[in-house]
């Protein structure tokens, strides 16, 4: 069946190339192209999902690449499924970008260079998938970059789509050199490029710990890892909607991917001092992506920053797994990557329907700004009911997808008691404390961005009369949005198609997780922990209809119905829209508790009428958070290498003299070391 | 036994509805008779929920359909929630299905869906109160799991049966660790159950409040239902503290005499504990809110200290 996926790679290839005659007759090229990138997300699901599920091991060649060095590639399990994510939010997107990419039809860029990166971007991030040697992985690994970096700058005539995708690039192809560099290792020893051989040769443990610090830097680059998250949020919402969410759905899993291929399985050996270290960080990570999510005011740098503390969660599973088998617990460890993939899976779908989400409500009120929001679910009841189960999904709540994978990692937390270290075993659960308090402050942060944007009352005149956007679009949401429903009702069916990875990579299953039956989840035993999901959405819509039958009654007795009035004003008269909370006011709680993580300037001023102080004729608020670690991480190097580059600077002098001394000067050099 | 087990179950949830108003009425009874006021009927509540279903429900201009399917969300949830606690017998059936972590996202989702309805309604106090009943429980929710994940590793299981079987079995032996997690998990109560001194549930003061003012626009059968929920909530929490901490008396085996003894039992227990409540009270006042992150770190803490003592003397 990897031949379906070869096929999906052309027909995307065959989608860019029709993307850049679109001009010529867009009113044929255009859906052409579409369609052919819909049927290419279909054909990537399908083969995806067969090879997941039929835990196939393909590899083969292609006659391209060097003479020498033809493309290998393989499709097993662990590709299969993250070709399943690529090509369901393929489908979802083609079904979005025509009524989306309308929007562009107004600017001076043509359509060509939107759908030609997009298509490309897809395929790249197939051909990483699909890569099985070092060779072919970079290749495509630069071409996922390259592709990207022309969607973020799409938009180019604002600076600050400029400024974000000069700072992509450039943390692209730092993160791409630390990638080579651990493949070099790897390479180096197994005196060949491809992949089986690399897994077949034997590093010394200081030399696999190498590969491994060098992979997570270049990896972590892109999936954005605190520290190096810096390019995420900037980059992220500059984008089309549409792109933002295949960059943060799908491509920061790609990221993952990447890990997981090079630490799980190239490397060879498993040590637990890595999982420690990338326990620390990734739990940093989740807490300071939400915490920085919560304080943002523009809803699609709100749901970036939401990516990396997912990322967090997915990185923590990893982290669990890479200690329970390092310490020789395999099961354990399975279970731990099991949950990460699962989690991948959730924050794919639900992170790339809240995109999509956030593109509908801004391609309708042309407004970034939540706090200029307001009410909008009245005006688009779909998008308004889909992003609310989004917004249920990522906040891991009972009965969604996100409250299973989270559920998993909790449980495999709990099972640190099996460890020998006592270090370790106290420093699992107080990582699970973490994701706990990641997970209850994701539920304010989602609030905040519902309740502010999608409730209440439109807070600017021109979101009072927005409508609802084209049905391509709720159609994407719909299918992301069924999907987060479905895994979270057979989360079961979805964990054994999972399981199939951790057998063929790591040889060890959850001989447990679905032993009882469709309905139950079982990750250890069924006497330690169960979950059984139908039966919860029974119990959930059984209580539910309890109510509502008490509801009849009343009814029945008391024949009144509901009355709309205005709003209590305290008696002070009507109430505006800008009497209510914003963003800004609602997270002033979480800001000063934990103040000391940004750097925030407020600037309050009052202009007074007539001199008279208690005469405000205006007040103005204005509030500003930075990043601390670009102040404390990245401000040092910049200034460094400013520094640097004007020493360097000095013998530039612009005589052509000196030029010609320094070649002279190389060339006696480079005799000398020949000679 | 299973159909007998489900009819229990059954049986359970409605006696977490019927009897909570009747905690809450007790609780206000003892209050009032420690304060030196003159006490209503313990049947109060029940008066009062009575009236206000037959009131009429007035929504706001603003509202859409999150405000109006709101009580019913949580009211629902938390139905489930009180359905998979064991109140009288050990093995409920339903506590295999979900645990105690499914428990605290049962809570979790409760809150949010009240948080959004406080916010639908389009004015400050909604926000307000969202916003204040949001911070409050990120800060206390990562206490009440450390909690959990002490009696989860106790008894080598997140299942609520399993944990109160294990406690059961060991006889009465000081653990520190248990010990820790008792106080650590009462402190959680008190915020989530929005008592004093992390909230007071009779206040309307603008300043002060938290869960009232997310509230605040409801009126007939919606603020019913809501007040119920609340009631019901404090019950929950009250059961699972008497129940994990101090589960002699509730019934391991289905017969009627055990099942009676046990009912009383827990009767018994939950009085206890609200006279604990009442006199607590009584002496403390309500915190200022920037107060509260203290109070829900010392929380924290202990359930913290709790666990470090199990991992480290335990095991």
């Amino acid at each position: 069946m990897h031949q379906i996926v070869l096929v999906a790679v052309l027909v995307l290839l065959a989608s860019a190339l029709i993307a850049l005659v679109d001009s010529q007759s867009p009113r044929f090229f255009r859906p052409l192209h579409f369609i052919t990138m819909g049927l290419a997300g279909i054909l990537l699901s399908v083969g995806g999902a067969y090879g997941l599920i039929q835990s196939q091991d393909h590899h083969w060649q292609l006659a391209l690449g060097l003479p020498w060095l033809h493309w290998h590639q393989h499709l097993d399990t662990l590709s299969s499924f993250f070709t399943l994510i690529v090509g369901l939010a393929t489908v979802a997107v083609a079904f979005y970008a025509p009524a989306y990419a309308k929007e562009y039809d107004k600017t001076p860029q043509p359509f060509a260079a939107l759908g030609f990166p997009t298509a490309i971007f897809i395929a790249a991030m197939e051909l990483v998938l699909l890569a099985d040697d070092a060779l072919t992985f970079m290749i495509a690994w630069e071409l996922m970059s390259l592709s990207s970096y022309f969607l973020v700058t799409f938009q180019h005539q604002n600076s600050a789509n400029r400024r974000a995708g000069f700072l992509y690039l450039l943390m692209a192809h730092v993160g791409g050199l630390f990638i080579l560099l651990s493949f070099g290792i790897m390479a180096g020893f197994a005196q060949d490029f491809t992949f089986s051989s690399m897994m077949a040769s034997h590093l010394s443990p200081v030399w696999m710990t190498l590969t491994f610090v060098f992979a997570l830097i270049g990896f972590g680059m892109k999936a954005g890892l605190v520290p190096i998250h810096i390019w995420l949020p900037e980059a992220h919402p500059v984008a089309p909607s549409h792109i933002s969410a295949l960059m943060s759905g799908v491509m920061l899993k790609i990221a993952v991917y990447g890990f997981i291929r090079v630490v799980f399985h190239l490397i060879g050996d498993i040590f637990w001092e890595w999982g420690a270290a990338l326990l620390i960080v990734a739990a940093i990570t989740a807490l300071y992506g939400v915490l920085s999510a919560m304080i943002q005011e523009d809803i699609k740098k709100l749901l970036a920053y939401s990516s990396i503390e997912n990322i967090g969660i997915i990185f923590i599973g990893l982290a669990l797994s890479l200690i329970f088998f390092g310490n020789n617990l395999p099961k354990l460890g399975g279970l731990a990557l099991v949950a990460a993939l699962l989690h991948a899976l959730n924050h794919a779908m639900f992170k790339s329907l809240l995109f999509l989400g956030a593109g509908a409500v801004i391609q309708s009120s042309h407004e970034h700004d939540m706090d200029r929001m307001g009410g909008i679910l009245k005006k688009m009841p779909w998008t308004g009911a889909l992003f609310l189960l989004g917004c249920i999904s990522i906040s891991g709540l009972p009965p969604s997808n996100g409250f299973v994978s989270e559920w998993l990692i909790f449980q495999t937390s709990l099972q640190a008691e099996a460890l020998s270290s006592g270090v370790l075993r106290a420093m699992i659960p107080l990582s699970a404390a973490v994701l706990a308090l990641t997970g209850a402050l994701a539920a304010t942060c989602f609030v905040k961005l519902y309740g502010i944007a999608f409730l209440g009352k439109a807070r600017v005149r021109s979101v009072k009369h927005i409508k609802e956007v084209d049905r391509g679009m709720i159609v994407a949401q719909a299918i992301l949005g069924l999907i987060c429903l479905l895994i979270g009702f057979f989360p079961t069916f979805v964990i054994e198609a999972i399981n199939h990875i951790s057998l063929q990579i790591m040889h060890v299953g959850l001989s447990q997780a679905t032993s009882h039956g469709w309905m139950w989840l079982t990750p250890i035993s069924a006497k330690t922990a169960q979950y059984n999901a139908p039966q919860v959405w029974l119990g959930l819509l059984l209580a539910f209809s309890g109510w509502a039958f008490v509801y009849f009654l009343v009814r029945l007795k008391h024949k009144h119905r509901r009355a709309k009035v205005s709003p209590w004003s305290c008696g002070f008269g009507p109430l505006n829209s800008r009497m209510q909370y914003t963003g800004a006011s609602f997270t002033m709680p979480v800001k000063q508790i934990f103040g000391g993580l940004w750097q925030h300037n407020e600037d309050k001023s009052l202009v007074a009428r007539n001199g008279l102080t208690e005469h405000a004729h205006t007040l103005r608020y204005k509030e500003s958070n930075k990043d601390s670690f670009w102040i404390l991480f990245y401000l040092p190097i910049v200034n460094l290498l400013n520094q640097a580059t004007r020493r360097i600077g000095i013998i530039q002098t612009g005589h052509l003299r000196h030029y010609l001394g320094y070649s002279f000067f190389t060339l006696l050099f480079l005799l000398w070391l020949i000679s | 036994m299973n159909l007998n087990g489900w009819m229990l179950v059954l049986l359970q949830s409605a006696l977490f509805v019927l009897l909570s108003p009747l905690l809450t009425g007790w609780l206000k009874w003892w209050k009032c008779h420690l304060q030196n006021r003159q006490a209503p009927p313990m049947t109060q509540p029940y008066y009062d929920l009575w009236k206000l279903f037959g009131k009429q429900a007035l929504l706001s201009k603003n509202t859409s359909f999150i405000f109006r399917v709101t009580p019913y969300m949580i009211s629902g949830v938390t139905l489930l929630a009180a359905s998979i606690i064991p109140l009288i017998l050990v093995r409920v059936p339903s506590a295999a299905s979900a645990d105690v972590i499914v428990l605290v996202g049962f809570f979790a989702l409760a809150r949010f869906f009240q948080a959004l309805a406080g916010m639908d309604t389009g004015t400050a106090f909604g926000g307000m109160g969202a916003s204040r009943e949001m911070t409050v429980s990120a800060l206390a929710e990562p206490a009440m799991l450390m909690a959990v994940f002490t009696l989860s590793m106790v008894a080598h299981s997140t299942n609520l049966s399993s944990v109160i079987e294990s406690i059961l079995s060991q006889g009465l032996v000081l653990r520190p660790s248990l010990l820790f997690t008792f106080f650590g998990l009462l402190l959680v109560a008190l915020a989530e159950t929005g008592r004093i001194p992390v909230d007071n549930p009779s206040t309307h003061l603008e300043l002060t409040m938290i869960h009232e003012a997310m509230i605040l626009e409801y009126s007939g059968r919606m603020l019913a239902l809501i007040e119920w929920t609340s009631m019901t909530k404090l019950m929950i929490y009250a059961v699972l503290i008497v129940n994990i901490f101090f589960p002699w008396g509730i019934s391991q085996r289905l017969d009627f005499a055990n099942i009676l003894f046990a009912f009383m039992a827990v009767c018994g227990k939950l009085m206890v504990l609200t006279l604990v409540l009442a006199i607590s009270e009584t002496v403390l006042a309500k915190m200022r809110f920037f107060r509260i992150p203290v109070f829900l770190s010392l929380a924290f803490t202990l359930s913290l200290l709790g666990l470090l003592s199990h991992i480290i003397l335990e095991i």
